[in-house]
């Protein structure tokens, strides 16, 4: 039978959201408090959705330990505590929660077999978060 | 369609084990999961249906009966209880989050369909904040 299996990460970052393609104004039009140049940071909470069969010997979908693991050493240790505007996947994208939820799919995407990686989910803050479910 | 969930909480104690496997592999795959004297967690549980509002009453269901559904077949089975030791479906499918998903699933599915009007839709089980599973009734 298919279940899905979540689990919930914090990491710490700062970013400072400006497009290179606007000029001073813009972004600050664009970005407001978030362009100050100085940056500014968050607790981050990533939700990770897997899904794929229960397996009948384990009862589980995913191995919490292997994806616990791959978080670890693809996300967290890359992203927390650091400034996500040094990161290379930013060099050519905005750091905005929307565009660190496309990444952090991205990361882990391929390290969870046989579970499929569904969902991710980062909350910014208490009031606002992204998901991203793949193409 | 409208998306209503009702949540609710219960404490258990569970362990892990397969009982086809030597000790050393269930502790090598479980962990301190596979302590047999157990251990426990408080559970919250999400229950969602699905459906449109009734024309008179506004409601996709009556969340009392809702509520009290919940009570009957979950939580009178589940709380304060030990898993493997007193829900009859954990004597041999091992009480993991995953498996105690579809079991509230398989208890509830059929009081939801008798009541009509809503279909159950997604049962969500979180062990901890941070840990969760789900089961929308797929094969």
């Amino acid at each position: 039978m298919r279940a899905y299996f979540g689990r919930r990460y914090m990491l710490s970052a700062s970013h400072r959201l400006h497009a290179d393609a606007l000029n001073a104004e813009e972004n600050r039009a664009a970005y407001g408090k978030c362009n100050n140049p100085h940056g500014h940071g968050h607790n981050y909470v990533v939700e990770v959705l897997a899904g794929g069969p229960v397996d009948e010997e384990t009862g589980m979908v995913v191995d919490l330990g292997a994806l616990d693991a791959s978080v670890q050493t693809k996300v967290l240790d890359r992203f927390d505590h650091a400034n996500l505007n040094l990161d290379l996947l930013f060099a050519n994208r905005v750091p905005t929660t929307e565009n660190l939820c496309k990444a952090v799919f991205e990361l882990i995407e391929d390290s969870i077999a046989p579970a499929e990686l569904v969902q991710v989910r980062v909350e910014e803050t208490e009031n606002n978060f992204f998901e991203y479910a793949g193409k | 369609m409208i998306f209503l969930t009702r949540r609710a909480t219960f404490s258990a104690s569970h362990y892990y084990w397969n009982e086809a496997w030597t000790a050393e592999k269930n502790e090598q795959v479980f962990g301190r999961c596979a302590n047999r004297n157990g251990h426990g967690h408080n559970y919250t549980l999400e229950v969602t249906v699905a459906g449109e509002p009734d024309p008179v009453t506004g409601f996709v269901v009556d969340l009392k009966w809702l509520k009290d559904a919940i009570e009957r077949e979950v939580l009178a089975a589940y709380d304060h209880r030990h898993l493997n030791l007193e829900a009859p479906e954990f004597a041999k499918a091992i009480p993991t989050t995953e498996n105690i998903a579809i079991a509230a699933w398989n208890r509830l599915e059929p009081a939801v369909t008798k009541a009509g009007g809503a279909r159950l839709s997604r049962i969500r089980v979180y062990e901890t904040p941070e840990i969760f599973a789900e089961y929308r009734g797929e094969p």
